[in-house]
């Protein structure tokens, strides 16, 4: 098989860098697995390991720092049949932190070839990820105080499938980029080597000295059994397939018509727990059986299981403008929190809004009409009062009446669901209650 | 017909569907999460991704992969989740990444109010980027609104190969309301065009008497080349000066020549109006009703509701204003959109009404602001 080095673009690292050797090796590993140009992407970031993509004929996609196992995720996914590779450095594998870590966890086959030369190179030689606490750079003092990245073992813990760290400078290092590029999963290998322009000119290190600290190490190259498992693009596939489609939103029949004309603005104050969103849902969809014009807002905070659960439904025959009630038909009082968020409320509203207030719920001094009902002691949860207060409401004929409130609940529910909120409306429906 | 309730978050993830995309990656985020719900449901069991990203940047990454292997994509967010954008949509401007970004605006600064609306960000996506070259900003009005304006989005960014912003608002994402499905307005489908010359593809060439470049995918027979990197038309870094001016004119033409062809928007006119209310997203739904009542009493006043946003649609605003003495611009911030609208009128009384504080600008506060 061809070279795919791109011969008019040679690579153009610093003498003796140890990039030079990896672009070579790769290259090699390519023409042993026989790889054509457009059967690889190469995937980049900043840094000198940036370059990589510049020197081969190979899609190419070079990013941000830190980045590229981002855009080699969304490529590889797309286009499984592809071959992506992607060069970072041990800056990239810093700040890209989170993504390593994701990567690891997720399994996109897309290997990762760590350009290792512990410090930054292109910046001026400042401290990375991996420099060693006791070596000299452009930081200062810095890099003393933190602790090196033993990326091997971070990989194996995040859940990378294959980890493998060499040197760079090793016999068969196409061999160990070939092998990591057949597996099927996501593949790193963090490759040691020199960056004579920055790193070297102040730290002692040598091809023997990589060699022989990687040895100490003494960390096992190749697949992670105890990691093992399928693929991510194929797993997303084969779970993906089994979803059901969803099935486009479905219409309500107008049919019914409201009891009473005009705009109405329903407020249902309540707490957390007390299913008012679906009541407020539920309100609506009646309204539509009568082919009125429905909004609804919900105001609740963003812990779920405590506080106040507001919803304000709108029912119009005719366009509805201005989303917001400034005097509701209508206010549902059923738990201290939902009434304490709106207090400023009970001060405007006269004689023409309703206030259905649950028993043993204190609703500020109002002219609004009020209709006080004993909810518990119709042997009801308080998770139904939203419902009841709905079926009270359709009771009194207020705003909608009991047969656009069953096609609602026919709608919204099915099966043991639909049985239990028929049930809760029977209880209040029923005379005398 | 029937009607259905949906939220505008709901219609915007069926919009994209329908428009033909089929990636999307986010990170949850109150008042945008519904979108991903949706997209969820939607895209695995027709073929398409859906990503949780570990974080935004990660879900813009994913997007931009995916759009350069010839997918169309979207993400969503909010405020906090844009701020994390910002570096891919340098990105994906200056690289010429077909994008929707829908920004589900809540109640700012910083982390906010996740729970509360807003149009705070209305600035931040159009200069919230670094080399400051314009992005296509489009606003919905209401919930019905969301379909149209999110296929022309990715229309938008499908043509001019670039990312496209839809401008909502938690006041629309979270907002219920009746629709008519089958009856949302739905434009025809443009896809980017594809190169006809293959060999050799020169990724950054324009299209003949276009200042688009054609587009292929990452992955096929040809190879393409994508960088970040300041790059002449071969995708290779440059540092010729003639170029690099060229490439960045040519970025920022290729969507301000074109403003009049997208400009949309909607007016309600009278007759011998003296005023004009110029506004956008939600805000749309209390200025009419302001209009109309001060219309009621003879007070001759003109609406233009703005849903292309960026670049500014001068024409449109312009014409607009015509012979009327007063501008008043109501927006859900502290005055944004208004240094555009002031800028584009030089010879008109340009005011403000608006303000942050979580609620709807109100119809009251509009006729106060034109009586007052």
């Amino acid at each position: 098989m061809d070279s795919l080095l791109n011969k008019s673009r040679p690579p153009v690292f610093c003498p003796g860098c140890g990039h030079d050797v990896v672009v070579r090796a790769l290259d090699q590993a390519f023409r042993n697995l026989g790889l054509s140009g457009n059967d690889t992407c190469l995937v980049s970031d900043i840094g000198c390991s940036g370059l990589f993509d510049t020197f081969f004929n190979t899609h190419a996609f070079h990013g941000l720092h830190g980045r590229a196992l981002t855009y080699a995720t969304g490529i590889k996914l797309c286009r499984p049949e592809l071959n992506v590779v992607v060069t970072m450095g041990d800056g990239g594998l810093g700040i890209g932190g989170a993504h390593l870590l994701a990567a690891c966890r997720r399994n996109v086959n897309v290997t990762l070839l760590v350009l290792n030369n512990f410090n930054f190179g292109m910046t001026g030689g400042q401290c990375s990820a991996t420099t060693p606490s006791e070596a000299e750079v452009a930081s200062g003092f810095l890099n003393r105080l933190d602790k090196a990245l033993d990326l091997h073992s971070v990989a194996v813990a995040a859940g990378a499938s294959y980890m493998a760290t060499v040197s760079g400078y090793q016999k068969g290092l196409d061999r160990a980029i070939e092998e990591a590029i057949r597996f099927d999963g996501f593949a790193i290998i963090d490759i040691h080597g020199i960056c004579p322009g920055r790193y070297t000119r102040r730290n002692t290190l040598t091809p023997k000295a990589i060699s022989q600290a990687l040895e100490q190490k003494g960390h096992h190259n190749g697949p992670v059994e105890a990691n093992a498992r399928t693929e991510y693009g194929q797993a997303y596939r084969e779970l993906a397939y089994r979803q059901d489609r969803a099935k486009p939103p479905k219409a309500i029949e107008a049919v019914f018509t409201a009891p009473e004309k005009g705009r109405h603005g329903i407020i249902l104050l309540g707490s957390a727990g007390q299913r008012v969103i679906t009541a407020g849902e539920l309100l609506g969809l009646a309204g539509m059986s009568a082919g009125l014009q429905v909004t609804q807002k919900n105001d609740y905070d963003i812990t779920v299981l405590r506080g106040p659960s507001i919803a304000e439904v709108i029912l119009s025959p005719g366009e509805i403008d201005y989303p917001a009630i400034d005097r509701p038909s209508v206010i549902l009082a059923l738990a201290p929190e939902g009434v304490a968020r709106r207090r400023a409320l009970f001060e405007r509203i006269d004689e023409k809004t309703l206030v259905i207030q649950a028993s043993g719920v204190d609703i500020p001094d109002t002219k609004a009409e009020i209709r006080v009902v004993d909810f518990k002691g119709m042997g009801l949860k308080a998770q139904d009062w939203s419902l009841a207060a709905l079926a009270v409401m359709a009771k009194m004929k207020r705003v909608l009446e009991p047969a656009m409130l069953d096609a609602a609940l026919g709608h919204r529910f099915r099966g043991e669901a639909l049985v239990g909120a028929k049930a809760v409306v029977s209880t209040v429906m029923a005379p005398g209650a | 017909m029937g009607l259905t309730l949906m939220e505008g978050n709901e219609v915007v993830a069926w919009a994209a569907y329908e428009a033909g995309c089929r990636f999307f990656a986010g990170y949850p985020i109150t008042p945008a999460t519904t979108i991903f719900n949706t997209m969820l449901r939607l895209l695995p069991p027709a073929g398409g991704i859906v990503l949780q990203g570990e974080d935004e940047i990660a879900s813009m990454g994913y997007c931009l992969g995916a759009s350069m292997a010839g997918w169309k994509a979207m993400t969503a967010t909010s405020g906090p989740g844009i701020s994390l954008y910002s570096e891919h949509v340098s990105f994906a401007i200056g690289s010429e990444i077909p994008l929707v970004i829908v920004d589900v605006q809540r109640l700012g600064p910083s982390t906010g109010s996740a729970t509360r609306g807003a149009d705070g960000d209305i600035q931040f996506m159009r200069w919230g980027n670094s080399g400051g070259l314009p992005v296509i900003v489009l606003a919905p009005e209401d919930i019905a609104d969301c379909f149209p304006i999110t296929m022309h989005a990715f229309n938008l960014a499908e043509q001019y190969r670039c990312p496209v912003f839809i401008a909502s608002n938690k006041e629309i994402g979270l907002t219920g309301e009746s629709v008519d499905f089958d009856a949302l307005e739905r434009v025809p489908i443009v896809n980017r065009l594809g190169s006809p010359d293959r060999e050799p593809f020169v990724p950054f060439r324009t299209a003949p008497g276009s200042d688009v470049p054609y587009f292929l995918p990452i992955g096929d027979q040809t190879l393409v080349r994508q960088t970040s990197s300041t790059h002449g038309e071969n995708g290779y870094i440059t540092t010729d000066p003639a170029a690099i001016r060229a490439a960045n004119e040519r970025l920022e033409r290729k969507l301000t020549a074109n403003i009049d062809s997208f400009s949309y928007y909607h007016e309600e006119r009278v007759a011998n109006a003296k005023t004009l209310v110029v506004t956008y997203g939600v805000t749309a739904r209390a200025a009419r009703l302001a209009c109309r009542q001060l219309n009621d009493r003879g007070r001759g006043v003109n609406l233009l509701v703005l849903k292309t946003l960026w670049p500014v649609p001068e024409l449109v605003i312009r014409l607009a204003a015509g012979n009327v003495k007063r501008v008043l611009v109501a927006e859900m911030n502290q005055g944004q959109y208004a240094l555009e609208v002031d800028r584009v009128l030089k010879h008109h009384q340009v005011e403000f009404t608006g303000g942050m504080d979580g609620r709807l600008i109100s119809p009251s506060q509009i006729v106060e602001a034109i009586s007052g």
